[in-house]
């Protein structure tokens, strides 16, 4: 039975992938140009665009998404080349390789919250230099966080890309043959840094450039970080458009949907910049290799990029740390480094309420990751039966729901499901779940998945045992400990999802996520304490149960210990 | 038809290169050893056997077992037992489960553990059923490879370069042991190997690819 679904799982796959993005950005357009008939408007007309356009804030909307999109992104991939350059098997490198899953499953909404308690003006950092170093007896009156150029929201973004990029950056380092290269450097006389720019990276960057893609057109759009560490008067224009989709005036959503569109066209344009750069930056290197420098201030920037990456990796470690700390925070007034009590009412007064958005939370992220599992699975297994290879083109289909902003999208999606009559709700999101799981679940199996033996599978065969056999009895216990991770990361994915959840649920949906969020504007730092934490550990708790599961089940099996 | 493993005008071609050629009929209980330099597309050979060509190779010709075309026959059931130079015992499962996964179905759960549990005997292994395969030594390891492959009662054997991860003193004996098994049970054997000694202690014909 399973041998004719199969076939038809790759296609199923695409589907359930792109159909939303497809309808999204046509949902979309078409309110764009002014034809929403929901709304007693029939187009087309120029009109949304106009009202945009007459937008005061509208320069300023689009400045902040390209400047802290991109510096973002420089950023981010700046302190991951260096840090790889400087310090790759070395031992504070593997210190940070250590922290990589636990920072990558924080939401980046609980980061984003954890960054501004530590350096807002009566946050954690200013508390514990106060009054000693500053002399402050109350909180400075600065705008750290929220800050008009967008820092404190670069800030938040750069410390949860980092940790990406790096995981991507490690796996591409697995085959391009780094040390080898560097050691080759070296003995020419080259420092490590430059002797890793000049022979490495290249080649890794041409295997990490859909996930640099990826960092780029997210932060470009992002929501959530947007709307606990961005600017507020203007925002960012995706949060602009999202205040437009849930205004009572119906009218308004043609305005939003012209941004969405918008928002679309600015990441194109900056992925099309980014793709220039990329030819400027390589016409650069090597007129720095035919230079034949040999790099003096190696270490220098090793030691900043080393700086940088622990302070990056502590912003979110110490982030968490104070969210724990306000959500037992009886009274805590400036500038004690520490709350006068700790005490269980804040837990008591906000805890069934939370509670109740974890399982409504758990629930979706272990409905859509199983879903995706099962795809992703399917995908692989017909891909191995039956002798087919992902080309490149596979590659950027697979990157394309992720590439194209959810502000885009999105909205369109919400309008379409409105206009068909569909109700909203928790289907709804999960489907949208998907679009976003699918993915990272598929690129987090695949290389394990490829890489198991297929001579075991030839063995196997060779005692008889069918292809659905292999699979379930042999394959798949192989692989419990790649399945098992590549569902905590589906599962990190779907409990940090902001937009899909708050748009395609109608407002009906409530995840720890959309409540975390809800609450930014309040400042009740004791509910956002006790919000974030449990936001943070639904997505960490799946990473330690893939790691524990396999090492309970395979306790006596010593040949798939470090499988 | 006679009983035996022919090879009817194999040619296996890559990117419309012809790789391997080769047009042989193997008797029950003899051996065919077919030798060359790594990479002249030995191993390429039985996977054609096993059914288990990759993409990117073409074959043609037929592969007849006892009389049965099996050219077009899914690998699982084609009955051909095959053995790699690494024991690739399934790392989750006991020495025992291991046996029992290539056990045809079949008897009673106590009927099937004795049948185990001589099989390890047969192979000095008593009271291995329980056993880790990761905390075996190699022969041990190849052993239970061995057993487990004629568990589910093949009726031809390939080995590819089967005892080449072996030291030199367990590799003559469990050379023997294999080829006595084979001999026993009146198996046709398609041994790849580049190893003169193998194909020396093989005792049959000896095809060279260049």
């Amino acid at each position: 039975m399973k041998g004719r679904f199969l076939p038809v799982l790759p296609l199923l796959t695409l589907a359930v992938m792109l159909g939303p993005v497809v309808a999204g950005l046509w949902g979309t357009l078409l309110p764009a140009f002014g034809h929403l008939p929901a709304a007693g408007e029939i187009g087309p007309s120029l009109a949304p665009f106009q009202a945009l356009g007459d937008w005061p804030g509208l320069p300023r909307a689009v400045m902040l998404s390209l400047t802290t999109g991109i510096g973002a992104t420089v950023i981010a991939l700046v302190i991951v080349a260096l840090l790889t350059a400087g310090w790759s098997g070395t031992k504070p490198f593997r210190a940070l390789e250590r922290a990589l899953s636990p920072l990558l499953s924080v939401p980046h909404a609980a980061a984003a919250f954890g960054l501004a308690f530590l350096i807002a003006p009566s946050g954690w950092v200013a508390r514990l230099v106060s009054p000693g170093l500053t002399g402050w007896e109350r909180p400075p009156d600065l705008l750290i966080v929220q800050d008009q150029w967008g820092l404190a929201m670069m800030a938040g973004l750069v410390v949860k890309e980092v940790p990406f990029l790096l995981l991507m950056t490690l796996s591409a380092l697995g085959q391009t043959d780094a040390q080898r290269s560097q050691a080759v450097a070296a003995a020419l006389g080259y420092g490590r840094v430059t002797g890793w720019l000049k022979t490495v990276f290249p080649r890794v960057y041409a295997q990490i450039r859909l996930p640099v893609y990826v960092v780029l057109a997210y932060a470009m759009s992002v929501v959530d970080v947007a709307v606990i560490l961005g600017p507020n008067t203007p925002p960012p224009l995706s949060v602009q458009i999202v205040k437009w989709m849930s205004d009572p005036d119906l009218a308004l959503r043609l305005q939003a949907a012209s941004a969405a569109l918008l928002q679309l066209a600015l990441v194109i344009a900056a992925l099309i910049v980014w793709r220039i750069g990329e030819g400027v930056i390589a016409r650069l290197g090597q007129r720095w290799v035919m230079s034949g420098r040999r790099g003096r201030v190696d270490r220098a920037l090793a030691a900043t990029a080393l700086g940088f990456g622990t302070t990056s990796a502590l912003a979110v470690l110490m982030g968490l740390a104070v969210l724990a700390v306000w959500s037992f925070a009886g009274f805590w007034g400036f500038p004690d480094a520490l709350p006068d009590s700790g005490t269980l009412k804040n837990w008591m007064r906000h805890g069934p309420s939370a509670l109740s958005a974890l399982w409504e939370t758990a629930l979706i992220a272990f409905a859509v990751t199983v879903a995706a599992l099962i795809l992703t699975l399917g995908c692989l297994e017909a891909e191995y039966r039956h002798n087919l290879s992902v080309t490149q083109r596979g590659m950027w289909l697979l990157y394309l729901p992720l590439l194209v902003p959810q502000t885009a999208f999105l909205p369109g999606l919400q309008s379409l499901l409105l206009s068909i009559g569909a109700d909203v709700g928790i289907w709804p999101v999960m489907a949208a779940h998907l679009v976003f799981v699918l993915p990272y679940v598929f690129l987090s199996l695949a290389d394990p998945f490829r890489a198991w033996d297929t001579r075991v599978g030839t063995v196997a065969a060779a005692l008889g045992a069918s292809p659905d056999r292999i699979l379930w009895r042999v394959r798949m216990p192989m692989l419990l400990r790649p399945i098992l991770t590549a569902m905590a990361v589906g599962m990190a994915v779907s409990v940090g999802q902001y937009l899909p959840t708050l748009l395609i649920g109608g407002g009906r949906v409530a995840t720890l996520t959309t409540e975390a969020v809800a609450l930014a504007s309040g400042g009740d730092r004791r509910a956002i304490g006790v919000y974030g934490l449990l936001q943070t550990g639904a997505a960490l708790l799946p990473f330690a149960l893939a790691l524990a599961i396999p090492a309970w089940m395979w306790r006596n099996r010593k040949g798939l210990r470090h499988a | 038809m006679p009983k035996g493993l022919t090879l009817d005008q194999v040619v296996i071609t890559k990117d419309a290169a012809p790789l391997v050629a080769l047009d042989r009929h193997i008797a029950p209980g003899e051996v065919l050893t077919v030798m060359g330099p790594s990479g002249v597309g030995k191993s390429t050979l039985l996977s054609y056997v096993t059914g288990t060509l990759a993409g990117d190779f073409r074959g043609s010709g037929r592969v007849v077992l006892d009389g049965q075309d099996i050219t077009d026959l899914p690998p699982h059931q084609r009955m051909v037992g095959i053995l790699f130079q690494d024991d690739l015992l399934f790392p989750h499962l006991s020495v025992g489960a291991n046996l029992a996964f290539g056990l045809r179905p079949g008897g009673s759960r106590i009927d099937r553990r004795t049948r185990i549990e001589e099989a390890l005997s047969e192979v000095g292994l008593e009271g291995f059923f329980d056993r880790d395969p990761a905390t075996l030594s190699g022969g041990q390891k190849a052993r239970v490879a061995l057993m487990r492959m004629l568990l589910s009662n093949p009726c031809a054997l390939l080995l590819d370069e089967a005892f080449s991860r072996l030291d030199t003193e367990r590799r003559a004996q469990t050379r023997n042991l294999v080829f006595d098994r084979a001999r026993a049970l009146d198996l046709p054997v398609l041994m790849v190997t580049h190893d003169a000694e193998d194909a020396a202690a093989a005792g049959g014909e000896i095809v060279t690819l260049a």
